[in-house]
């Protein structure tokens, strides 16, 4: 199963770290990441495979959420599935 | 691989154009809880709906988290109680107080299902069950009560009309110093549909299983953006095309929401309602939808054309991202509910009349609408025998929920607080349907209703 991760915000130094940091952590393998600087704004798509991951999906979530509030980001963690619910037929 | 730019839209629709299930709601038979005791048939609910509906709120709180989108309200729909009431007789009241404790102990927002079915007639409990309304949802803060008074195949049931006229007066009489909220849960409905999930007419039908999940989406924010972002300059054949590639999106989510629910509270999925759920929110509104097809205020000359074309849109882009679609399904106009619509209301520009046209092309009715508080019994009637006719004659669901501001005259306004909204009080007709109401007897069922 794959999850969505995305992150935006201010550009800073060390954001993919962090963030993958914190991934690799909760034993949330990468997959691919996208990441694009707007403006001075930031903005990451990460996917990564939750199969093996060694806490519950719900506490990945808050944990990103977490991190990325204390870094002045926004982390948004969503299962694949409703992505692929609304926009594949 | 899922592209970029989809995973930024959905997120853009929930995080800025307030996207969202508006509901799941759990349909419970309570058929096996008939009792010829109140008392054991009371407990025999209780003892039901906790069981069944005990992981219902975590379920859906856990969908949330994981999938990232908000479900509004957890509900639960229940047998019409007016059924109960036939085999136990006594006080009706102890039902919804039984209910309320129930929704208290599984934790949803609402439950529905304190109706009675009388559209061709009164069978034992229903007289009782419909007089006890107004008391029983004044003591009760999440019960929902709904009476059908019509149906294309029954007619309309003129005695019943001429009853919920005085309902729906008294519901707001004993409520007064809270806002009138009593006739806020209180809805007269033609044609109701047994798997609504959306209040205040849910109820669970005869003809379902004994439990089954059902889930309502919303979205007229997503639609709004969808249109001011590339609506401009289209033809209207375009505009139509582009409010059904949204709305396939919105129920594609409600068909994913509703099928891990069904699967984690291990019940049948029953259908996906597409309809557009307005909030009082900004940004969620009907008639800002309207606004933005081309209309300066909601209520203008045309609203009633643009209205039926986006009613029509949303079902055709719903109809095919669900594999069953029912209750309600259409784009709501609850004037309460609607910022768009309380402006339009508060400026003039919407009149009930023009309303009243509307329902003949949406779903559902005259919808969360303040009256003035002096508006007779009969006039009340006459409101909902004119709405049961439209949907009687066009085979649709019409339903009216008044909320006479007792004290108040057109001008001032109530605040409900929440979903229920606020509102101005609008201007009906104040001639007296008296006569006309009062000759009792049913309406025929219309040549309409002879299909076979």
């Amino acid at each position: 199963m794959l999850a969505v991760i995305t992150v935006t915000g201010k550009d800073t130094v060390g954001v993919l770290a962090k963030v993958s940091g914190e991934c690799a952590e909760m034993g949330a393998n990468i997959i691919d990441v996208s990441q694009t600087v707007m403006q001075g704004l930031f903005a990451m798509i990460m996917m990564v495979d939750i199969d093996h991951i060694n806490c519950d999906f719900t506490e990945m979530v808050d944990r990103l959420d977490a991190l990325g509030q204390g870094m002045g980001y926004v982390i948004h963690t969503m299962h694949e599935d409703i992505f692929n619910a609304m926009h594949k037929i | 691989m899922i592209n970029t730019s989809d995973i930024l839209e959905t997120i853009s629709m929930i995080q800025d154009e307030n996207l969202d299930i508006r509901t799941v709601t759990m349909g419970i038979s309570l058929l096996d809880c008939a009792d010829a005791d109140i008392h054991v048939s009371c407990e025999k609910i209780y003892r039901k709906i906790t069981e069944k509906a005990a992981r219902l709120v975590p379920v859906c709180e856990q969908i949330e988290k994981e999938y990232g989108i908000p479900i509004i309200n957890k509900r639960i729909s229940v047998t019409p109680i007016a059924m109960l009431v036939g085999v136990s007789g006594g006080d009706p009241v102890e039902y919804a107080l039984t209910l309320e404790r129930a929704a208290a102990a599984v934790g949803v927002n609402f439950i529905g299902g304190f109706s009675a079915l009388v559209q061709r007639g009164f069978s034992a409990g229903d007289r009782e069950l419909i007089e006890a309304i107004p008391e029983a949802l004044s003591r009760t803060d999440h019960i929902c009560a709904s009476v059908n008074v019509g149906s294309t195949k029954a007619g309309i049931n003129l005695d019943a009309v001429e009853i919920m006229g005085r309902m729906v007066r008294k519901a707001a009489e004993i409520t007064k110093d809270r806002e009138c909220i009593g006739a806020s849960k209180l809805v007269v409905l033609c044609n109701a549909p047994e798997n609504n999930p959306f209040m205040a007419g849910a109820f669970h039908g005869v003809g379902e299983p004994d439990t089954v999940i059902h889930v309502g989406v919303s979205g007229p924010g997503v639609v709004r953006s969808a249109l001011a972002r590339s609506g401009k300059g289209k033809s209207i054949t375009e505009i139509a095309d582009l409010i059904k590639r949204t709305a396939f999106k919105i129920t594609r989510m409600g068909q994913l929401v509703g099928t891990l629910a069904s699967e984690r509270l291990g019940m049948p999925f029953g259908i996906v309602d597409l309809s557009l759920a307005p909030t009082p929110a900004v940004g969620d509104s009907v008639a800002h939808i309207l606004e933005e097809i081309g209309l300066v205020q909601c209520g203008a000359a045309g609203t009633t054309a643009a209205l039926a074309l986006l009613n029509d849109a949303v079902k055709k882009g719903g109809v095919m991202a669900s594999s069953m679609v029912g209750g309600l399904s259409g784009a709501f106009i609850p004037v309460s509910e609607d910022a768009g619509m309380i402006e339009a209301a508060r400026s003039g520009a919407l009149c009930i009349e023009k309303l009243e046209a509307m329902t003949s092309v949406c779903s559902v009715g005259l919808d969360m609408i303040i009256i003035p508080g002096d508006t007779t019994a009969e006039v009340i009637s006459g409101i909902i025998a004119d709405e049961a006719a439209i949907g009687m004659i066009n085979s649709k669901t019409t339903a009216v929920r008044v909320i006479p501001a007792i004290g108040k005259q057109a001008g001032e306004e109530l605040n409900f607080g929440g979903l229920l909204g606020y509102g101005p009080i609008m201007k009906v007709n104040t001639l007296s349907p008296s006569e006309f109401i009062h000759r009792g007897g049913q309406i025929p069922a219309p040549i309409q209703a002879l299909r076979n």
